[in-house]
């Protein structure tokens, strides 16, 4: 018999741990890398209005946060700067747009790049997306992107891994007719973001790198822990699945309990079943030699 | 009893978990930073030469389009901000050179704003002289002088310079004073040499340039450009690198400004303790005219030389300057032991044209924090713990096998006692 509820308790923790895995697995995969019980820093466009101005340079950049479409209206030549902050097991992608108004004449192509920095101002490389594009004279907006590796908790100080933290966009033209220099151009950025369910989950948490030196920068809801990973989910589950396993195999391999040992002989002292006996772990309590005498 | 017993320990772990959550976040944020306590100052400069009088924005004179426009942005001058107003070339309309390149005026002083006396000062402006740029830079440079607020100078100008100083030069010197001032400049209708200086003053002091073909476009951009004046970021430090690491000053956290040639390595020193992590960002702004091909080096060195971390990060093109940033986390350790001296190096290998100056340098901005280190991981993977369905085919492939193995031994052994039982 508690055999028999043993392994129905299994079975359900099992099953409820799987359960409880996918669909974490799955919202980690649509919406945001954070556990659901943790604040999303993805929706936070509750407290202020995007921002409609930009920075000039890593000082002065506008702080913007996830999923907020921040605008400016500037000059061609300018140089534009956001920060954004970007948390641990983040798939970030920077999505900026160039719009040039139809009073200003051009006189040539133009080429545009974004380019995003992590909060050590080190230049980070897009895996893919149009970080470079060129406009004619015609194009009336231009779109680009740039997606990021995923943020990591930890990485080596000699490695440019990009860590959690701030985040900064640069809009700017390349190259352009000089007689263009200093045309209306307006500029839009938006980051966005996905999860890893777990995929990419490091060891270790660095603290943030967000510098002192600024503007405070963080998600709206704050830091997600690092304690959190959807591999204690996995690893849980495997471990229950393992106990259903290996309950499920003793079973089978002992033999049915009661159909065997009852039609050869009663229990002697007073034991009212004889297959009672080997449900009980072997090597409990009583020495071997202690019934049946 | 089991399932009661895992729920209570699950709503356990729940708890800790939220406690976790809540504290994290206030441990990890960033101390708000000190924003700079000064009013910030603006100075509009504005061009009244001859050529101003041409009709050609929107229709309507230069001049008149500059005084509409003038009398918008004093209307929505944010509350706080001192403004001024200069003019160059509005007062001698002769034609000696000499006279006229000193044609600079300060029409209404920096200070809290009286609009209606602004507005009928510029009212009376009407389009007379030369151009001189420089010398008005110079002069607004020196109106702006004082206070610990942000510096911003708007340049309004339908002309280049044709007076004796390269007005870009100017500005480049203005910058270097290191007062934090930064020269914005509007191009009205301008010719190719026009843009070319006013774009080369604004690259100099971290301003920008911006071509004026309407009045409207006139208006919303002076407007922006003083209301930036109320951006409330950090101000630097200026500080002086050192050629060697002995000689370097020693640095807390914070954010510095320096200066460097081209090509030239500077060295500055923080101390770390044990269990703080040193990061440091270093920024070297392209402030002229330069060379395709420059990169920017930055290292962490021990005192005796050797080489801890660096980053270096070069490129082609159009830039306004190129960054570079390192971590060294330094291992907890024993209470008393001392603090490490780290040697900062941040090299550049910009060059220019020979047309170009060299000197001042380059602008250098450092960024130094200190914050915790943090620990070592014990292993790749988070906590150890695995992840995907080979773990849990493993895992259940092992549970499995030990079952077999459990099940089958206790069959053996009941086999065995039952049939001794019988032999007896």
């Amino acid at each position: 018999m508690r055999t028999a509820r043993l392994l129905g308790a299994a079975a359900l923790l099992a099953a409820a741990a799987l359960g409880a895995l996918t669909p974490a697995a799955l919202a980690d995969d649509t919406a945001t890398a954070v556990p659901t019980d943790s604040p999303t820093p993805t929706a936070s466009a509750g407290d202020d209005a995007p921002p409609t101005e930009a920075g000039t340079d890593f000082r002065t950049a506008t702080v913007v946060q996830q999923g907020v479409q921040a605008t400016a209206s500037a000059s061609a030549g300018d140089y534009l700067y956001w920060q954004f902050p970007a948390d641990t097991g983040q798939n970030v992608t920077v999505h900026a747009t160039v719009t040039f108004p139809s009073t200003a004449t051009r006189h040539g192509p133009s080429t545009w790049q974004v380019d995003v920095y992590d909060g050590l101002r080190r230049r980070q490389p897009c895996r893919y997306g149009v970080q470079t594009a060129t406009a004619g004279t015609g194009t009336a907006s231009l779109q680009l992107a740039c997606h990021l590796r995923t943020i990591r908790s930890y990485a080596e100080p000699w490695s440019d891994d990009p860590l959690r933290g701030t985040y900064y966009v640069r809009l700017t033209v390349l190259d352009l007719p000089s007689t263009d220099l200093g045309q209306p151009i307006q500029a839009a950025v938006k980051a966005t973001s996905e999860g890893t369910a777990g995929r990419q989950a490091v060891d270790g948490s660095v603290a943030p790198v967000v510098t002192a030196n600024g503007p405070r920068v963080a998600p709206s809801g704050g830091w997600a822990g690092t304690w959190w990973s959807p591999r204690w989910l996995w690893t849980a589950g495997g471990g229950v699945l393992a106990v259903a396993a290996a309950l499920g195999a003793h079973r089978l391999a002992r033999g049915p309990a009661s159909g065997r040992g009852a039609p050869f002989r009663p229990a002697p002292d007073g034991y009212d079943a004889y297959g009672e006996r080997p449900r009980r772990p072997h090597g409990e309590g009583r020495p071997p030699g202690d019934y049946g005498d | 009893m089991i399932i009661r017993k895992l729920l209570a320990v699950g709503s356990a772990c729940g708890m800790l978990a939220a406690l976790a959550c809540g504290l994290l976040p206030t441990s990890a944020a960033a101390d708000e930073p000190g924003t700079p306590a000064g009013t910030p100052k603006v100075e509009l400069v504005l061009d009244v030469s001859g050529s101003m009088s041409a009709k050609d924005i929107d229709g309507q004179s230069r001049m008149s389009a500059a005084k509409q426009a003038f009398d918008d942005v004093l209307d929505s001058v944010p509350q706080g901000v001192e403004l001024g107003i200069r003019t160059l070339g509005a007062d001698y309309p002769g034609n000696d050179k000499k006279v006229g390149c000193k044609d600079t005026r300060q029409l209404y002083p920096v200070g809290a704003l009286n609009r209606d006396q602004a507005k009928a000062a510029v009212a009376t402006l009407q389009p007379t002289g030369w151009t001189p740029i420089g010398p008005a830079l110079l002069a607004a440079a020196d109106d702006l002088k004082g206070g610990e607020g942000s510096r911003r100078l708007v340049l309004i100008t339908d002309g280049e310079d044709t007076c004796a100083a390269n007005p870009c030069d100017v500005a480049r010197q203005i910058a270097s004073q290191g007062i934090g001032l930064t020269i914005d400049t509007l191009g009205l209708i301008p010719n190719t040499a026009t843009r070319d200086q006013l774009s080369c003053i604004a690259e100099a002091t971290g301003g920008t340039y911006t071509t004026v073909q309407h009045r409207q476009q006139l208006t919303s951009r002076v407007k922006q450009l003083v209301d930036r004046s109320t951006d409330t970021a950090v101000t630097p430090t200026a500080t002086q690198g050192a050629d060697t690491c002995a000689a370097a000053p020693l640095l807390k956290p914070g954010l510095y400004s320096d200066r460097e040639t081209f090509s030239q390595n500077r060295w500055y020193r923080v101390d770390v303790e044990p269990g703080q992590e040193l990061r440091a960002a270093a920024t070297v702004s392209a402030d002229r005219a330069v060379n395709a091909g420059y990169g920017v080096l930055l290292r962490a060195v021990t005192r005796h030389g050797r080489e801890i971390v660096r980053d270096d990060e070069s490129g082609t093109g159009r830039t306004d300057g190129v960054s570079a940033g390192i971590r060294y986390p330094k291992p907890h350790a024993d209470d008393g032991t001392p603090a490490e001296e780290v040697c900062l190096e941040i090299g550049n290998s910009f060059s220019a044209p020979p047309s170009v100056k060299t000197t001042p340098g380059l602008p250098v901005e450092l960024s130094v924090d200190l914050v915790d280190s943090p620990h070592q991981p014990h292993d790749v993977a988070f906590y150890g713990l695995g992840r995907g369905w080979w773990l849990l085919g493993l895992l259940a492939l092992t549970g499995g096998v030990v079952g077999l193995l459990t099940g089958w031994t206790s069959r053996w052994r009941l086999n065995t006692r039952l049939d001794s039982g019988r032999t007896r």
